[in-house]
């Protein structure tokens, strides 16, 4: 017994005195820096893709989380914390997306990062900032066994990675979510499936398809497209003549869009139907051909339909950012706005100050933020998984995506 | 099989861009025995340059019009980086081992590339390329000709032709043949040999650009990572052909076009091959055609011996 108090009394101290030490130097640093004012400076990594042909995403995920940090430096949220964000580029390749992990985790001052965008750039991640105790909040990773495991789908969710959160809905809502409305709202019964053999888009198809035919729906047809691959010519004569009604497309939108068009140049009019990889303008835009009648789930009420997003369509536009929002800003700000939180409620813990292990703590008070975003109310479940399971369809309308449903997800 | 003559329709232009684009390689391969990796960058910049040219025209002009133009557009600058690339890259390299050239070629591509991405405004993101108006011709009952495929299956054997007339009429293309069998005897013959290699480097750009507008104008869009994937299959196409012939070029091109298309289509409905089928696995079986062809006839389908070139 002795002994034991004497361990936990010497903890004590020694972490007690780190801390002081810690905060001392810390303060010294940013005065040093001299531009922050005496506050405690904290970084939010955002990974994403920055250029490459998903850039439209990702310039946006970047723009929101520079606007929530902004939003709680003015705000003053966190009293003697200024947020800054340091933004890498991923490309949309796993390998980049861990070299970016690393270099955040490298840097003390992060202690929460946004991103990725890509599934399968997240499995890269994942790892490497759960080694760090460090944060990750992704608004728009959607596979579902990032946050369940391998094995969610045989009714053994496991929660893999402490460190990983999301502010979007999964695919299994998703994928579900499409089918119920392609069979039931748009009356398709035969869907020809097409993916990208990626973890996003060929997980998103096989939900999908699972829940069309136990809808009572046909799968008429199944296919495989290469990712930056162009020509689909021969594809899109296959689903011509196997006489399908409709084509759901698991992938993102730069093959998405020239698959759609290239389906609609064969003659065949039918609609294709993705996840939220195709809900950008970019896949309208893709090429000359009009995708009216196109469909896309994508997580969440369309943010200019919610009250709680009238502000931040606002601010956005006040601060003159080059590229929109796009799909995932509402996402990313909630994700940016949920590690101020957490970091809000560290430092009230700490008298107004960060403690030395401020990332672990961080990651623990992750799980307890609560608040009305500009998606709807965010919170994470206890596999890290958002709450919040609102989705909406969207239809290409006079070459313009137009939301046509929207609801809250039931199994 | 109902559908066989519209995946043949789809096969022939996918393997006339192929081959368009391979006739770069093979000419340059025929007279110095280069690679030149950089050459699916080069039919990058043709798009950029005719995608540049369409941009100044005033707007509202017929793509009639426009498509002449920017074809000139896309071949000045395909052709100007492809001269350029062989005086400053390639010639200092000339008596060197080939591995050095080869690996110059590789660097030159990703130079290329990323000269594209940084300063074309806005390439960071595919660019919108003008395409043909109205509906594709419906030729049978089962075959629809999509306009752009119309195109390229006209202006690709019309190229050909040209390019074969130059090679066996002109004066120029003689030397040109001479340069291929012998260069040294061909330079003691009086014959220009430096001026032959960067003709073959600009004849090789030129058609890279006319390979480049038929793909813009098909896709609808233009990146600065188009090269690289067509780069690689118009390649195979000029060895599947028989590297070195320009005949060769066009017929591997249009074989492995066809050999994509159809194993996209039927593989999959030989019993038992369901997995093996469809877009995921095109390009496997388009190089297992071309190990099987290779294995047969080492030198390519229209090569010639390599050791009667010894």
């Amino acid at each position: 017994m002795r002994h034991r108090s004497l361990l936990i009394l010497t903890a004590v101290l020694t972490t007690g005195a780190l801390t002081l030490t810690a905060c001392g130097s810390r303060d010294e640093g940013s005065k040093g820096s001299g531009d922050s004012g005496g506050k405690t400076t904290v970084v939010i990594g955002v990974d994403a893709p920055l250029t490459g042909s998903l850039s439209a995403l990702g310039q946006g995920i970047k723009n929101s989380v520079d606007l929530a940090a902004k939003t709680a430096n003015k705000n003053n949220e966190v009293p003697g914390i200024e947020f800054k964000i340091e933004a890498l580029d991923d490309q949309a390749v796993p390998a980049s997306g861990q070299a970016n992990a690393t270099k955040l985790v490298g840097n003390p001052d992060v202690l929460g990062a946004v991103g990725p965008l890509n599934s399968g750039v997240a499995q890269s991640m994942q790892g490497v900032f759960d080694k760090a105790d460090l944060t990750q909040v992704s608004p728009a990773n959607t596979n579902p066994a990032l946050s369940q495991g391998d094995n969610w789908g045989k009714g053994d969710p496991k929660r893999v990675f402490k460190t990983y959160f999301r502010t979007c809905a999964t695919d299994v809502v998703q994928g579900k979510f499409a089918a119920q409305y392609l069979y039931n709202d748009a009356k398709k019964k035969k869907v020809y499936v097409v993916d990208d053999k990626q973890t996003y888009g060929a997980g998103l198809a096989a939900i999908f398809s699972a829940e069309f035919e136990r809808l009572g729906g046909k799968v008429i047809g199944t296919d495989h497209v290469t990712v930056k691959e162009t020509d689909f010519s021969s594809t899109a004569d296959k689903v011509k003549s196997s006489g399908a009604d409709s084509v759901y497309y698991g992938g993102q939108y730069p093959e998405g869009g020239l698959l759609s068009d290239q389906i609609k140049k064969t003659g065949a009019k039918i609609p294709t139907m993705g996840g939220d990889g195709i809900y950008d303008p970019a896949f309208i835009s893709a090429s000359g051909e009009a995708n009216d009648g196109d469909l896309a789930t994508s997580i969440g009420y369309p943010v200019e339909a919610l009250p709680t997003a009238k502000k931040f369509i606002e601010d956005y536009k006040a601060g003159g950012y080059k590229d929109p929002y796009a799909a995932y800003g509402g996402y990313s700000y909630d994700a940016a706005w949920s590690i101020i939180q957490a970091v809000k409620a560290v430092v009230a813990d700490n008298d107004g100050k960060l403690p030395e292990d401020a990332r672990a703590k961080v990651t623990e008070a992750m799980s307890k933020v609560s608040f009305d975003g500009v998606t709807g109310k965010v919170s994470f479940d206890e596999f890290g998984d958002t709450t919040n399971k609102q989705l909406t369809v969207y239809e290409v309308q006079k070459g313009a995506w137009k939301d046509v449903k929207s609801a809250t997800f039931e199994d | 099989m109902h559908e066989l003559p519209q995946q043949l329709a789809n096969g022939l232009a996918l393997g006339a861009l192929y081959g368009l684009i391979a006739i770069g390689y093979t000419m340059v391969y025929g007279i110095v025995q280069l690679i030149n990796f950089a050459h699916g960058e080069i039919f990058m910049i043709g798009g950029f340059g005719a995608l540049t040219t369409y941009l100044m025209l005033p707007s509202g002009t017929t793509l009639l019009v426009a498509i002449p133009l920017m074809i000139i557009g896309g071949a000045i600058a395909s052709v100007t980086v492809a001269t350029a690339a062989e005086r400053f890259a390639y010639r200092p390299l000339r008596g060197a081992p080939r591995l050095a050239p080869l690996i110059t070629a590789i660097g030159l591509s990703i130079v290329l590339q990323q000269l594209v991405w940084g300063f074309y405004p806005d390439a960071k993101k595919p660019l919108s390329f003008p395409e043909f108006g109205g509906d594709s011709f419906h030729l049978l009952d089962n075959l629809y000709l999509q306009r752009a495929d119309a195109f390229i299956l006209v202006l690709a054997p019309l190229c050909m032709l040209a390019l074969g007339m130059f090679v066996s009429k002109s004066r120029s293309g003689r030397a040109m043949q001479a340069t291929a069998q012998d260069p040294d005897t061909a330079k003691l013959m009086g014959i220009n040999t430096n001026r032959i290699i960067v003709m073959a480097f600009a004849i090789g750009a030129a058609f890279a650009a006319v390979a480049a507008v038929a793909y813009g104008l098909d896709k609808g869009q233009i990146g600065w990572e188009m090269g690289f994937l067509l780069g690689l299959k118009a390649f195979t196409a000029a060895v599947l052909g028989g590297i070195g012939n320009i005949y060769g070029a066009m017929v591997g091109g249009v074989v492995l076009g066809l050999a994509e298309a159809l194993s996209i289509a039927y593989i999959e409905e030989i019993p038992g091959m369901q997995q093996l089928g469809g877009g995921a696995w095109a390009n496997v079986w388009a190089f297992v055609l071309l190990i099987v062809v290779l294995l047969v006839r080492p030198q390519g389908l229209l090569g010639e011996r390599v050791t009667d070139r010894a």
